[in-house]
């Protein structure tokens, strides 16, 4: 039998015999089904669901429900709510791409070259992405408590004004978007040290030869370039992570102050689960998608590329 | 003109090594700054657990209390909420999601990497289409199928939505399509069934990828907030970040001490088996690498 099986020659060379051809076609359907059944019953039906929704005005619990077009478009693009949680999504991304990916950059690089102190600095800059962020957040809160807590004491000791942190209209955001950064900071750093790690030697002491052994020279010349694709993923990721805030405006400021903090995510949970509108939540989701849609298929297009054994 | 010419010598030894010293230095300075704002919430959390709510908010801080306050704390955090159950809740759904997970991927991973079916290439194709699509994005039509069902409220509710993981076709698909076919063909003509083959042959050399899964799967459903959030009303089925919700809501969520608490006991698991497995959570990030 080994011997037979020593010969064979591999799977695409020759056409597979007319059983065996029909054995794979069986089984491979027949391990596909599930996947496909469940693919189609989570993912596209709900889809197709949704956009059929987002043009009537259907509500949870209602017996009829008519067509109504491009209304509910028209209201969302009308609604100051909506207006207000696009812009505070934004700026936050706006705020914590940048941030998140930079400064995961550098602490990955200063990380990499550490030897003995290296994977003490590692776990402590990952345990956020472990822990549970609606604990944390709660500790955040009394962290940025405006009178009582630890930030706006040491900011007192500073000589510096009491800071309302989560109750100022204009630094709710920058406030979210810090703890966000906190949370996703050692994700990406570990993507970046996988990307470091990747980058061959000889090319420092190629740079080294050509006398450019100044660290910004070698960054410049040899991390940067040679860290591309790592940081476009990272950068596409934190996007995406990014748009989805929920859960500390959730936690922790419930939109407010006034509608400061209202996100996009946070609204469609809103209309769709508080209020039950849910035609409009449902139009509200597909102007979600429509945002974070490119991201998606540039991460998808990425992952595609990179993960090979 | 002798003098000037020690401005082009090399520098001595003594200088190299305080040049090195000092970036040293500045490199360790910014680390150390930096891990002070990664770890200032968990120190806090852990410090106010032991505190007599007098010390929590006292304006200089200190890391052990004057009074040691942690039983109490405890104590009154353990009887006011069922915390232990959310943990208990937490282990059910994400190890029922990930059991059926593992079991709906990895055959129709085999399938799309060894096996040619009618159909093949637009299954893949769906598979990356669904890698474009948040989870958030199907739970309103869900929502109202559940309500419409009558299963909302139910573990069943909760671990639906993601029995499927496109991503974990994709992950092992990738990692299936490396093995090598004459070892499949071998096996083919012993006689042993495909079937088989998966099972018995083909998943434990797909061990990392099957870890580096596990590792991001039980991550994200623990931490998950907004699904659970929609499904479920009943405390009891709360899992640890909507149980972490009800407690922060309750009169309790003036009880600092009993809430940093809690805060310790929902956060424990998770951290506590990172920092155990501390090398296979990296490398499955690194593998897995999206969120």
């Amino acid at each position: 039998m080994n011997t037979v099986a020593a010969q064979v020659t591999p799977l695409d060379a020759v056409p597979p015999a007319g059983g065996q051809r029909w054995v794979e076609r069986f089984a491979g359907l027949g391990f596909a089904a599930p996947a496909f059944i469940l693919l189609v019953l989570t993912n596209l039906a709900p889809l197709a669901a949704l956009a059929f929704l987002s043009f009537t005005n259907y509500e949870l619990g209602a017996l009829d429900f008519s067509f109504v077009g491009f209304k509910n478009f028209g209201a969302a693009l009308q609604d100051p709510v909506i207006r207000r949680s696009v812009t505070n999504t934004l700026l936050y991304v706006a705020i914590v791409v940048p941030g998140g990916v930079l400064l995961s950059l550098l602490v990955a690089i200063l990380i990499h070259q550490r030897k003995r102190t290296r994977s003490l600095y590692e776990v402590i800059y990952f345990l956020p992405v472990t822990s549970t962020l609606i604990a944390m957040a709660t500790m955040w809160q009394f962290l940025l408590h405006p009178t009582l807590g630890l930030i706006n004491q040491a900011l007192k000791g500073l000589g510096f004004a009491e800071t309302a942190f989560l109750s100022e209209p204009r630094l709710v955001i920058p406030t979210l978007a810090a703890i966000g950064i906190w949370q996703l900071v050692g994700f990406n750093m570990v993507l970046f040290l996988a990307g470091l790690s990747a980058i061959p030697r000889d090319l420092y002491e190629a740079v080294d030869i050509d006398g450019a052994s100044h660290p910004i020279d070698r960054f410049l010349k040899v991390t940067w370039p040679m860290l591309g694709p790592t940081t476009m993923f990272v950068t596409v990721t934190t996007f995406i992570t990014a748009f989805k805030i929920f859960d500390t405006v959730t936690v922790m400021t419930r939109g407010g102050p006034g509608g400061a903090s209202e996100v996009l995510l946070y609204a469609i949970y809103l209309e769709g689960f508080q209020y039950f509108h849910m035609s409009y939540a449902a139009t509200l989701t597909l102007v979600f998608l429509a945002f974070t849609l490119v991201f998606s298929v540039l991460q998808t297009f990425i992952l595609d590329r990179r993960v090979h054994y | 003109m002798r003098t000037s010419a020690t401005i082009t010598r090399p520098p001595t030894p003594v200088a190299i090594r305080m040049r090195r010293l000092v970036s040293l230095a500045l490199v360790h300075a910014v680390l150390i700054g930096g891990a002070v704002f990664m770890l200032l919430p968990f120190v806090f959390m852990l410090t106010s657990a032991i505190k007599p709510p007098g010390e929590i908010f006292e304006a200089t801080f200190r890391l052990w209390p004057r009074q040691f306050y942690g039983w109490q704390n405890f104590e009154s955090a353990l009887s006011t909420a069922p915390l232990l159950r959310f943990l208990l809740n937490g282990l059910i759904v994400c190890g029922g999601i990930l059991v059926v997970q593992l079991l709906v991927a990895i055959p129709c991973a085999y399938a799309l990497a060894k096996l040619k079916f009618p159909g093949r290439p637009i299954l893949f194709s769906l598979v990356l289409l669904g890698l474009c699509i948040p989870v958030q994005a199907p739970s309103l039509p869900l929502y109202i199928a559940f309500a419409e069902l009558g299963i909302l409220n139910t573990y069943l509710s909760m671990m639906m939505p993601f029995f499927l993981s496109v991503f974990a076709i994709f992950l092992f698909r990738q990692f299936f399509k490396s093995y090598p076919d004459e070892i499949i063909q071998a096996a083919r003509l012993d006689g042993v069934g495909e079937f088989e083959i998966v099972w018995r042959i083909v998943v434990p050399s797909a061990w990392p990828a099957i870890a580096a899964f596990s590792i991001f799967s039980v991550v994200a459903h623990w931490n998950d907030l907004y699904w659970p959030l929609i499904v479920v009303s009943d405390t009891k089925l709360a899992t640890p970040p909507l149980g972490m919700m009800y407690f922060a809501d309750s009169e309790l969520g003036s009880n600092y001490g009993a809430l940093a608490a809690g805060a310790t006991i929902i956060t424990a698991p998770l951290v506590i088996a990172f920092l155990i497995a501390r090398r296979h959570f990296i490398a499955g990030i690194t593998m897995t690498g999206i969120k």
